[in-house]
């Protein structure tokens, strides 16, 4: 027998060891989230200093004489080519007039024959316009050219730095915001490529997605849920779509390529055919969501339908889908979020390729973001890198909006009973 | 076997006292399975017309279970099955080609838990008119959500508040709004499962004085586990136990005489 005290005394010595515990236990919590947010950050702050600079570009004034001549020829570089000369008379060497169309970008003349697709009256006039510099240019405004290295291991040469130091000290070279950036296609001139096209293309492509997927997904569900019988096949279907919901994205990838492609004969790089890839690849989330989202309706509810004699279908339109909607929607928004960042699918389907066009319908070829991203991340120049990180910023920035209207969807309609 | 005798004995008579009654409804050797358990053995019962009955029993006895196969309630759970004949105005209400949805509109049932969706008041009365297309304008409907609503007496409580959600009332309250709700559709029968168990007293003794008044218009079967309750409001108690009904007879009797020793057990509070 053990006399009173001594079971409080040890109670006591015990409780400071379990208090102990506790703490490093917290400890342990709080370093993990810690470190989590740490990570998140590291990562933001790292994409958000790199893909900055991206959303300025280097401009250059000229003043252009649209001359009839030049647009007969559509040589609407040669106009950007002679005035140039025209702003520097002195250089008349070839080699260094070849340096010296170099520093206005090798698309400008595009924008020169836009300009006039618009508004033809313009042939024949002089104007005063600020042009994309090239990528070079543009790196050394934003200093990421080392000066102090040897002139034979950089990209400038001297001559070009003392063209731009002195266009800089005259005000007719400065950074301005990048608004092709967000009107543009793809392009082969870092100065020139804008994610326009590729958010096109992940939109058609997600609202091909959500087309199919959202019906189909929240009408499986509900049959699953609420009319089919348990039997061994229904434990079947729910076990295959379980695991549908585990397989790598690339395999549906190969599956709308084999399937949609070389069998139905539908056209490649479409969004129509990536957004089917994507439903097929959302259709178990949203159907495990939805199923979630029936299941937390209490069954008391369905009751009381039934014993006023409500049908099955009245009972499950008029109060189960309602209820369940919000926890629906819910799953279905963080479906397309993931379908957004989704690349691998669409590599197998060749929305990998190179298109300036900005699509205009579900069957133009297209890109979608992620995948650009993946394009840039491989072109060799050094402007790419930055406008990588400001198309992962946009991508992100989707992301991110798309997730806070789920949450708040969800709270603003989910309903106490 | 004394006490096998004695059953037979107490069910004849019972039968005698309501023969005079009209039955409402009426279940002949009724067995319920929920996947391989039996749950119900071989229950028959006639419900007197215009009456109160109550089923009482210890938990798991089954009553609910029988109650619910009034109004086919069991169909909806996965595993259930029903064998036996259960008559409602003399008709098979489990044959083919009966209806279910007409069955409950005609058989309405109001549960433990008060239920109301989370709409408004006069959404949740509305309700069972609406999709049995009962009423041809809003006038209509309005009289039949007020005279529920007055029926069930709640009416007073909620007149200017009919747009409130009915999940805001209180517990009583919403268990008043089930049986209003239950009522809209003029149903010839009533169920109730435990309609008090989740209430206080005062609001059970509300409940009571509606099932006294509103036995006047429909035939009310209702389950209870309080001995007192099925004293008051009821004309006719049924006892159950593991399944089997034991003993049915007019309450006062079932009460002050009974003849089975398990009835007696129970009343008298020694099991249960």
């Amino acid at each position: 027998m053990i006399k009173p005290e001594t079971i409080s005394e040890r109670i006591e010595l015990g409780l400071a060891k379990r208090y102990r515990a506790e703490k490093r236990f917290r400890l342990y919590g709080i370093v993990a989230i810690g470190s989590a947010v740490t990570f998140l950050l590291v990562m933001l702050v790292a994409i958000g200093v790199r893909g900055a600079g991206a959303f300025k570009q280097t401009h250059i004034e000229l003043t252009v004489v649209l001359d009839e001549a030049h647009v007969k020829d559509n040589n609407w570089q040669g106009i950007i080519k002679s005035s140039l000369r025209k702003a520097f008379p002195d250089v008349k060497a070839r080699r260094e007039r070849r340096e010296l169309n170099g520093l206005v970008s090798s698309g400008a003349g595009f924008l020169l024959q836009d300009m006039v697709k618009v508004s033809p009256n313009l042939v024949g006039q002089t104007k005063t316009l600020w042009l994309p510099s090239s990528d070079d240019v543009d790196m050394v405004l934003k200093g990421s050219i080392d000066r102090s290295k040897s002139e034979g291991s950089r990209r400038v040469s001297n001559l070009e730095l003392k063209w731009i130091d002195g266009l800089v000290a005259e005000n007719k070279l400065r950074l301005q915001f990048n608004k092709r950036f967000f009107t543009g296609g793809d392009s082969r001139e870092p100065e020139m490529a804008g994610i326009l096209g590729a958010l096109m293309g992940s939109f058609y492509s997600l609202s091909v997605c959500f087309l199919l997927s959202f019906p189909i997904g929240i009408m499986a569900a509900i049959y699953l849920e609420e009319f089919a019988p348990k039997n061994r096949w229904t434990d079947l279907i729910e076990v295959n779509i379980n695991n549908l919901a585990a397989v790598p994205s690339i395999v549906f990838g190969l599956l709308g390529m084999a399937v949609f492609l070389n069998m139905f004969m539908l056209p490649r790089s479409a969004p129509l055919v990536g957004g089917m890839v994507l439903a097929l690849m959302t259709l178990p989330t949203i159907i495990i969501a939805a199923r979630a989202a029936l299941r937390a309706v209490p069954p008391s509810i369905r009751e009381a339908a039934f014993g006023i004699g409500a049908s099955r279908v009245q009972t499950v339109l008029h109060h189960v889908l309602p209820l369940a909607m919000p926890g629906m929607l819910t799953g279905t928004i963080i479906g397309m979020a993931q379908a957004l960042g989704e690349t691998a699918p669409l590599l197998m389907i060749g929305m990998v390729a190179f298109i300036v066009d900005i699509p205009t319908s579900v069957l133009d070829s297209a890109t979608a973001l992620p995948v650009q991203i993946y394009l840039w991340a491989d072109a060799p120049e050094r402007a790419f890198s930055e406008r990588t990180a400001a198309a992962i910023i946009v991508l992100l920035i989707f992301l991110v909006t798309m997730n806070l209207s789920a949450t708040i969807l969800r709270r603003t309609f989910e309903r106490r009973w | 076997m004394d006490i096998t005798i004695h059953t037979e004995v107490s069910k004849k008579v019972a039968m005698n006292t309501m023969e005079r009654k009209t039955h409402k409804v009426t279940a002949h050797g009724v067995n319920v399975y929920y996947n391989d358990k039996k749950a119900l053995n071989n229950v028959t019962l006639n419900v007197p017309s215009g009456e109160v009955t109550a089923l009482i029993g210890p938990s798991g006895c089954g009553k609910s279970t029988f109650l619910r196969c009034l109004n086919r309630m069991n169909d909806v759970i996965d595993g259930c099955r029903v064998e036996g004949d259960i008559e409602l105005d003399g008709e098979d209400i489990y044959a083919k080609g009966v209806d279910v949805v007409h069955l409950r509109s005609r058989v309405g049932i109001v549960f433990q838990k008060p239920n109301p969706f989370p709409k408004s008041i006069y959404d949740n009365v509305a309700y069972g008119p609406k999709i049995h297309g009962l009423t041809s304008s809003r006038a209509e409907m309005d009289e039949i959500v007020m005279t529920s609503l007055e029926r069930a007496g709640l009416l007073n409580e909620v007149r200017d508040r009919l747009d409130a959600p009915g999940t805001s009332l209180s517990g009583g309250q919403q268990q008043r709004l089930c049986i209003a709700r239950a009522i809209a559709v003029q149903p010839e029968v009533i169920l109730m499962d435990e309609p008090c168990s989740a209430l206080d007293p005062i609001a059970t003794a509300c409940i009571e004085e509606l099932i006294e008044e509103l036995k006047t218009n429909y035939t009310i079967i209702m389950v209870t586990h309080s001995m007192q309750q099925a004293a008051r409001v009821s004309q006719f108690t049924a006892f159950f136990h593991m399944g089997e009904l034991v003993e049915y007879g007019e309450t006062t009797e079932i009460f002050t005489r009974p003849r089975d020793e398990r009835t007696k057990a129970y009343v008298t509070g020694r099991i249960g």
